[in-house]
């Protein structure tokens, strides 16, 4: 779908119009990413970060499929193999850390992404589908990025390993079998990494259909925007191409800078050290952590340790764990407010940026801290928090809130900031 | 009913965690806190300053070369070397003539081209550094029953690894008194050794290096500090072969992409000039 003054595609040159009758590709994109597609015009830099999304997966495309001519997923050779990346075969080196960083850098522009959404309720109607797929997205993104860590083979993917498909065992009757099932033995050894290999190459192909999924969605209401009024006329939109090719042409340069600063200068800030020790089944790390960007909700894993009446703390954190991403999927029917942005949601506003925030930056850092007090007592208030805040908090807010007035139209709302007089 | 299940699935989640917070509290605060040794007396590497350090850092081939001696005549008795070959070590300034020299002082395990039967011959250029140990076993053996690991990726296998390193080797000494006062049960073992750089502080390599022990052809410094500095740069350097190339990529990439940042946000300004937003 697309608006009634949205630009119509209409090739002159006779190569392009010859490609339009048999099969019309650049048509396609024309609508998709275009002059053909109009945006609302007063997007902020928070809506950057879907194209950076994008582009990080092409990097870890791009990257992973180029390792993967040079990787040996077999038990004794993967380690080394790793290590015959990084000094043998030709700029292997920056493939592996491009890789490396590529993930932590998807998943800073991932969770900003998704940060975006909370902040400007970008879930709510008519925009489910695309945030129910986005999160499906999200999910497979966690399980690519765990059965990446495993693939070097050193002590953390060993352990990581271990620990999270150990988390299946916590299941009642069946958790056993299924963790033996999901290894392929007792412990993770040659059928796990090489099961892993192969799905971790085939999911970031699903992540791509998924991501298809999702801006085929995306272009059927047309994207939000900060104000969280729909679009009602022309005037309150501009043509994707060139003006928002513009600003996240600017804004992808300016992502890659950052990004390229950590790849070349601190490559392995955002790892661990153990990784660089093989996986030893004998040797048990003095600390066992996944990844950076799991450590939110590692630390909601660890944060129960006390039994339920018959339901074991264990299992209790597994199912918070889960819980803790499957309530997003439910957050369009939580949130009943009928205004969007929390720039006019003064209450869920506060709510976010003085409780959610500093919530989360708390379980970051838990999640990577050793499971001894004081750190499991603050990780058990900020996972309170957390269910709080999606479960009961934001369902009551916006059923109590007062909101303010809305702008008539993006129109006006431009206007307004401009300081001019809006135009009826 | 979304939401009222929501709601009491939210109140079942949070208040169970706050039902823990505060068995968890009750337990922290009546049960005294029992230190540990480690936790009290272990020490952060100390500070370490090599010229592979930051985004300029690249290699002090003369220091490395040094670092090398020093594994080569005292750490490579016990410490392999796993992922570095010969060859690798025309990097550190050397020719092919002098690498294939320094390769043959080598012994490595080989084929006996008649016979077929193993035998030691001396290293090639291709050859990786050999296993002091034929096995762990026998690595166990001969070691107070640890086995002495790889030295190839030690720099990065710890937190800080060049800085732990130097610590380690110039860290040995008495076991504090303080230490045995408050801790009689924590008294290094027999066979072990008091390193407060050690994680669990005791560690089973006795202190490998000693002031004077490894000469410098050209007279460079050889007490005990100067060498354990040498050779955090030679692990460093095994650690990361291609780290000065690291460096001296990104630099051109970086500026390349700051300039393309101010050229986007040019070309951002210019199409939005007339639109406002």
């Amino acid at each position: 779908m697309s608006f009634p003054w949205a630009n119509h595609y209409q090739p002159t040159n006779p190569l392009m119009k010859w490609m339009d009758e048999k099969l019309p590709l650049p048509r396609f994109v024309y609508n998709a990413i275009g002059a053909g597609y109009p945006v609302p015009r007063n997007l902020n830099y928070w809506w950057n970060f879907g194209v950076l999304a994008g582009f990080c997966l092409m990097i870890q495309i791009v990257t992973g499929i180029i390792l993967a001519m040079h990787y040996a997923p077999n038990a004794l050779v993967a380690f080394d193999s790793t290590e015959h990346i990084m000094r043998d075969v030709n700029w292997g080196w920056m493939m592996r850390y491009a890789h490396a960083n590529g993930a932590s850098a998807f998943f800073v522009v991932v969770y900003t992404h998704i940060f975006r959404g909370f902040l400007f309720s970008s879930y709510k109607a008519p925009r489910e589908m695309i945030w129910l797929l986005g999160v499906v997205i999200f999910l497979l993104m966690m399980a690519t990025a765990f059965m990446g860590y495993v693939l070097p083979w050193g002590q953390m993917s060993f352990w990581g390993a271990k620990v999270i498909t150990g988390l299946f065992g916590a299941i009642p009757l069946v958790g056993e079998p299924l963790q033996v099932w999901l290894l392929g033995g007792f412990a993770p050894d040659n059928a796990a990494l090489n099961r892993f290999f192969s799905l971790h190459f085939l999911l970031p192909f699903v992540i791509l259909g998924v991501v298809i999924l999702h801006i085929w969605a995306l272009h059927i209401p047309g994207s939000s925007n900060p104000t969280g009024v729909e679009v009602k006329q022309e005037s309150d939109t501009v043509p994707f191409h060139p003006y928002y090719t513009a600003k996240d042409g600017f804004g992808l340069a300016a992502f890659l800078v950052i990004y390229t600063a950590f790849v070349f200068f601190m490559p392995n800030a955002l790892g661990h050290p153990d990784n660089y020790i093989p996986a030893n089944p004998l040797s048990t790390p003095a600390h066992i952590v996944p990844e950076w960007y799991f450590w939110p909700f590692y630390a909601i894993l660890r944060a129960f340790t006390f039994d339920f009446f018959f339901v074991p703390a264990k299992l209790l954190g597994v199912l918070a764990m889960f819980a803790a991403i499957l309530v997003w999927f439910f957050l369009p029917w939580l949130d009943t407010s009928p205004v969007r942005s929390a720039r006019y949601r003064p209450l869920l506003r506060k709510f976010i940026w003085f409780g959610f925030v500093p919530c989360m930056a708390a379980l970051f850092y838990l999640g990577g801290a050793p499971a001894e007090e004081p750190y499991v007592m603050f990780s058990q208030l900020a996972a309170a928090y957390y269910f709080a805040h999606f479960l009961i908090i934001l369902p009551i807010v916006s059923m109590i809130e007062k909101t303010k007035p809305l702008p008539n139209s993006i129109t006006d709302a431009v206007l307004a900031k401009n300081g001019e007089a809006a135009a009826e | 009913m979304v939401r009222l299940i929501g709601i009491l699935v939210g109140i079942f989640f949070s208040g169970w965690l706050l039902v823990s917070l505060a068995v968890g509290f009750f337990t922290w605060a009546s049960e005294p806190k029992v230190e540990t040794a480690e936790h009290v007396f272990h020490e952060h590497p100390k500070a370490l300053h090599l010229a592979s350090d930051g985004p300029f850092g690249h290699f002090d081939l003369q220091q490395v070369q040094r670092g090398y001696k020093v594994y080569k005549e005292v750490c490579s008795a016990c410490h392999s070397l796993r992922h570095v070959a010969f060859r690798d070590l025309e990097q550190l300034g050397y020719t092919e003539a002098q690498v294939k020299a320094e390769a043959a002082t080598w012994m490595v395990p080989g084929i006996d081209p008649v016979t077929g039967e193993d035998t030691m011959r001396a290293a090639l250029p291709t050859d990786y550094f050999p296993k002091p140990y034929p096995n762990d076993v026998a690595a166990r053996a001969a070691n107070n029953n640890a086995i002495p690991p790889d030295l190839s990726l030690m720099a990065k296998a710890r937190h800080n690894g060049d800085a732990y390193v130097y610590s380690l080797l110039t860290g040995y000494q008495e076991q504090p008194a303080e230490l045995l006062e408050e801790f009689p049960e924590a008294k290094t073992p027999d066979g072990l050794h008091y390193n407060p750089y050690f994680p669990n502080l005791n560690l089973a390599m006795a202190q490998p290096l000693m002031d004077g022990q490894v000469d410098f052809d050209d007279g460079s410094p050889n007490d005990l500090d100067s060498m354990s500095q040498d050779l955090a740069a030679f692990l460093v350097w095994t650690a990361e072969p291609t780290l000065a190339k690291r460096h001296a990529t990104g630099w051109p990439v970086v500026l390349f992409l700051l300039i393309a940042t101010v050229l986007a946000y040019l070309a951002y300004r210019n199409v939005w000039r007339n639109e406002k937003h």
